[in-house]
């Protein structure tokens, strides 16, 4: 109970007027950055550092403004993966899935509206357990070595058939092209660039936010072009209809045991340094898909598909500060800027710093329950301003998005090679989409494909080669179990759901489905 | 001055436009300054670039805010070739730099630039290298550490923040050379990404040894979980790391700095260089900066002008030497 009396001095720091203000305009300025596609939570709280420090604020109310941002971003991502089926951030990649089938059909008020319930559960739930379990969470950090990463990773692969319900055999292509280009770079455990031609941009790889928002944004804005003025194909927006602004008590309770799985994973993931929240809403997706899609919704439009990639990378945003507070390693890019501030302001994360500054973890803790209910509070009754984004007609919409999605990555990298790479990135899109491959693998395989590789390097370094040593421990061994689990039974029970599928006539195409 | 025959060299000829007087004031007046971070926010540079942006507007060093912008790729590579070929004749533009830059030219991994086509400012600190093992390990010493690698390699893995060949990795390797490991390419590595992902691994058992900067370890040297067997500087640290013997103390004289610090385009104006040194100089000295390096765990280094100029190119030259033992270039 110790934790407890600790939350309430937490509090008692959190409640003052100036810490709430902050909270709030943190809340506000994160929505609408996740919401903006190329700008993610880590460059929306860098771009705020030198706001934090021109304002002179201490340590606890910087970090406050900085984390509501952080937790605003998670909330926002979804916005623009249901309504434009382009995903503001990394994370909300798996919400586009089910989100932009529901906007399609007429239900995207309903949409957002389950999403954020969905995200306010995950991170509620998430920042209890960070109070409660930070210091046992540590030690499950701590059995990670490498080959139980890769094992992970692995894990997600094999999961991975989960993504496109209907052609398996263009997500593997799609995987394996993600897989490919993320071996652009140099590689860090030998230190040669591979497939850089000499081109110094190239050496750091491909960044997946410019990828993501090439393959997304841009070949959205690309087929928009092709069809335009004809009023057809994927381009054309405005038949996507509104619904009701808020789900229904039946909708929301089929959905209940769907976040409570999915914040679990995702919490788990988040507390995995290196893991982060891409991982956590990817498997909450595709565990869900495996445990509660009887009747083969997911990717058409069902409610439960958004709801588990927003619980999912709503907790795995509260688990990735776990190993940040408590070992000073970030979870992720996120989590990485949060802690450079974190070292600027005088303040060294490690084992000790829930000793050494309670005010600061506890007051931050507090104040991650209330941006969360201020999250909520201002996200539903959003939801009503948020879909008149699909009243605006493509002809405005679609230049605003090449011209947001333009900016959003110079803004990052100010490097006008990552515009062009951008382009090269929406004419595959296009191309992808013109051969219904869906786009969702290739991120994947671009985001996962290096962490599985360098720790596949790693773990045959530091055994000399010697290969049992991935199945050395008992838990990379259950992992392997899982990913067998994983892999082999959607084949098993796939064919009772295609044959179901083939009845009910749906058009193939996973993510990219049309009407 | 009389660097002016250093910098004519080193400019490739680029004419100066006159020889100035140590005491005589800087016609340059700073207008909109700039500091290019060649890094994603949240890294070392990022933090050097906003921290001394910070610490100069306080001093009124400079007009205004100082204005970061991150320019990230290629290890530092992208805003290296900007600055070279694109922003060469800027005066109000500062880059910051560490030893990861001077390890990357000397490596010749920013393809077709090299040291001297910038003009180096000044040095505000620096962050001796440790190497650690975990605080149950029976092994004491670093010449005891040296000692198990020598007996058998494959027996200790040492874990970085750095890619194999980056500072991390060579640090291990001065060491190793100074106890005499002749083969530098059989000492086993690993890289991670962050100094904090490789002490996770050590504290989890994957590795058996750490090698990072002292600011990295800082936190789980507080809290007891990992034993520091030296520190690879020129004598003890102050403060938090007082009690760790150097590498030196130990007989082993092997020395690693990371330092910080910043660099500006080769055609900056002779005027507007002076300017900047002068900044940094007193940017370093104030007790503001200080604090912030008592707070960060940086040890003092304080070079400003030719000094720094001739420190960057001896550090190259040895990264040089070293990189070539183990293979890295040849």
């Amino acid at each position: 109970m110790e934790a407890l009396s600790s939350l309430a001095d937490g509090f008692a720091v959190a409640l003052t007027f100036q810490n709430l203000g902050l909270a709030l305009i943190g809340c506000f300025l994160g929505t609408i950055i996740g919401a903006l596609p190329g700008l993610g939570p880590s460059n929306g709280v860098a771009i705020l550092i030198p706001l934090a420090f021109s304002l002179g604020l201490g340590p606890t109310p910087a970090l406050i403004l900085l984390t509501s941002v952080y937790y605003g971003a998670m909330y926002g991502g979804r916005i623009s993966s249901i309504l434009l089926n382009i995903p503001g951030d990394e994370p909300a990649l798996m919400t586009t899935l089910d989100g932009y089938p529901m906007a399609k059909q007429g239900r995207a008020g309903e949409a957002l509206a389950i999403s954020g319930v969905a995200s306010f559960v995950g991170s509620f739930f998430a920042t209890i357990g960070l109070v409660f379990l930070a210091p046992l969470l540590v030690q499950v950090a701590l059995l990670f070595g490498p080959a139980e990463y890769f094992a992970l990773f692995a894990l997600a692969f094999a999961t991975l058939g989960g993504v496109s319900s209907t052609n398996q055999a263009k997500a593997a292509f799609a995987t394996a092209l993600g897989l490919g280009i993320a071996m652009v770079g140099v590689d860090g455990q030998t230190g040669v660039p591979r497939f850089s031609f000499g081109e110094v941009h190239l050496y750091d790889g491909i960044d997946f936010l410019v990828a993501i928002v090439g393959l997304f944004a841009l070949s959205e804005v690309f087929i928009f072009l092709e069809h335009r003025g004809d009023g057809s194909g994927e381009g054309k927006q405005a038949d996507v209809g509104i619904g009701r602004i808020t789900p229904s008590f039946a909708v929301l309770r089929r959905c209940t045991p769907t976040m409570a799985r999915s914040t679990v994973l995702g919490f788990v993931a988040g507390v995995l340094p290196g893991a982060g929240a891409s991982l956590g809403s990817f498997l909450a997706y595709t565990s869900e898909k495996a445990v509660a899609d009887k009747e083969g919704t997911f990717g058409k439009g069902d409610p439960r598909g958004v709801a588990a990639p927003e619980a999912g990378n709503n907790a795995a945003a509260g688990g990735a500060l776990v190993p940040m507070l408590a070992l000073g390693v970030p979870g992720s890019g996120t989590t990485a800027v949060l802690l450079a501030m974190l070292l600027a302001l005088n303040i060294t994360p490690g084992p000790l710093l829930f000793q050494q500054n309670p005010d600061v973890v506890w007051g931050l803790i507090a104040a991650l329950f209330i941006a969360n209910f201020m999250l909520l509070a201002m996200n539903i009754p959003m939801v009503g301003l948020f879909v008149r984004v699909l009243m605006i007609p493509p002809k405005f919409l679609m230049p605003i998005v090449a011209m947001v999605s333009f900016v959003g990555i110079y803004g990052i990298s100010g490097s006008t090679f990552d515009l062009m790479v951008m382009v090269v990135f929406g004419v595959l899109g296009w191309v992808l989409r013109k051969l219904e491959v869906p786009l969702v693998p290739v991120i994947l395989g671009i985001l996962l494909g290096n962490l599985m590789e360098s720790n596949l390097r790693r773990a045959m370094t530091i055994s000399d080669g010697d290969w049992t040593v991935l199945f050395a421990s008992p838990l990379a061994l259950l992992l392997w179990a899982i990913a067998v689990v994983g892999f082999v039974l959607p084949i098993l029970v796939g064919k009772r759901i295609k044959r179901r599928m083939h009845m009910t006539e749906e058009e193939p195409g996973g993510a990219t489905t049309t009407d | 001055m009389t660097n002016s025959a250093l910098f004519a060299r080193l400019l490739g000829g680029i004419a100066l436009l006159g020889v100035m007087s140590g005491a005589a004031a800087w016609a340059f007046e700073p207008e909109q300054t700039e500091c290019i971070a060649p890094a994603n926010p949240g890294g070392g540079w990022d933090f050097t670039c906003r921290q001394v942006g910070k610490t100069m507007q306080d001093l009124g060093l400079v007009p205004g805010t100082m204005q970061v912008t991150n320019l990230a790729g290629g290890g530092g590579g992208v805003a290296f070739a900007e600055v070279v070929n694109k922003r060469a004749d800027e005066n109000d533009l500062i880059v910051a730099a560490s030893t990861a830059t001077a390890t990357r030219l000397a490596q010749g991994a920013y393809p077709g630039n090299t040291m001297d086509q910038v003009r180096w400012l000044g040095s505000v600190g620096t962050d001796y290298g440790i190497i650690a093992v975990d605080a149950d390990s029976p092994i004491q010493t670093l010449p005891e550490l040296m000692e198990k690698v020598k007996a058998d390699p494959s027996s200790v893995a040492f874990a970085g923040g750095s890619a194999v060949g980056g500072w991390d990795h060579l640090k291990v390797l001065i060491a190793a050379e100074a106890a005499g490991i002749d083969d530098a390419r059989s000492v086993k590595y690993v890289a991670f990404d962050g100094g904090g992902e490789a002490v996770t691994q050590l504290l989890a058992g994957s590795v058996q040894a750490f090698t990072g900067d002292a600011s990295e370890a800082k936190g789980f040297v507080d809290s007891g979980d990992i034993k520091v067997l030296a520190v690879l500087a020129p004598e003890r640290l102050e403060g938090d790391f007082a009690s760790f013997p150097t590498a030196k103390e130990q007989g082993l004289d092997a020395m690693g700095a990371n330092w910080r610090g910043f660099y500006a385009p080769g055609g900056m104006s002779d005027e507007a260089y002076q300017y900047w040194v002068d900044a940094i100089g007193k940017t370093y000295e104030s007790d503001e900066w200080q604090q912030v390096m008592a707070q960060s765990g940086l040890a003092p280094l304080d070079l400003q002008g030719e000094e720094f100029e001739a420190f960057v190119a001896e550090s190259v030259a040895k990264i040089q030497e070293i990189s070539r033992e183990i293979g890295i270039i040849q």
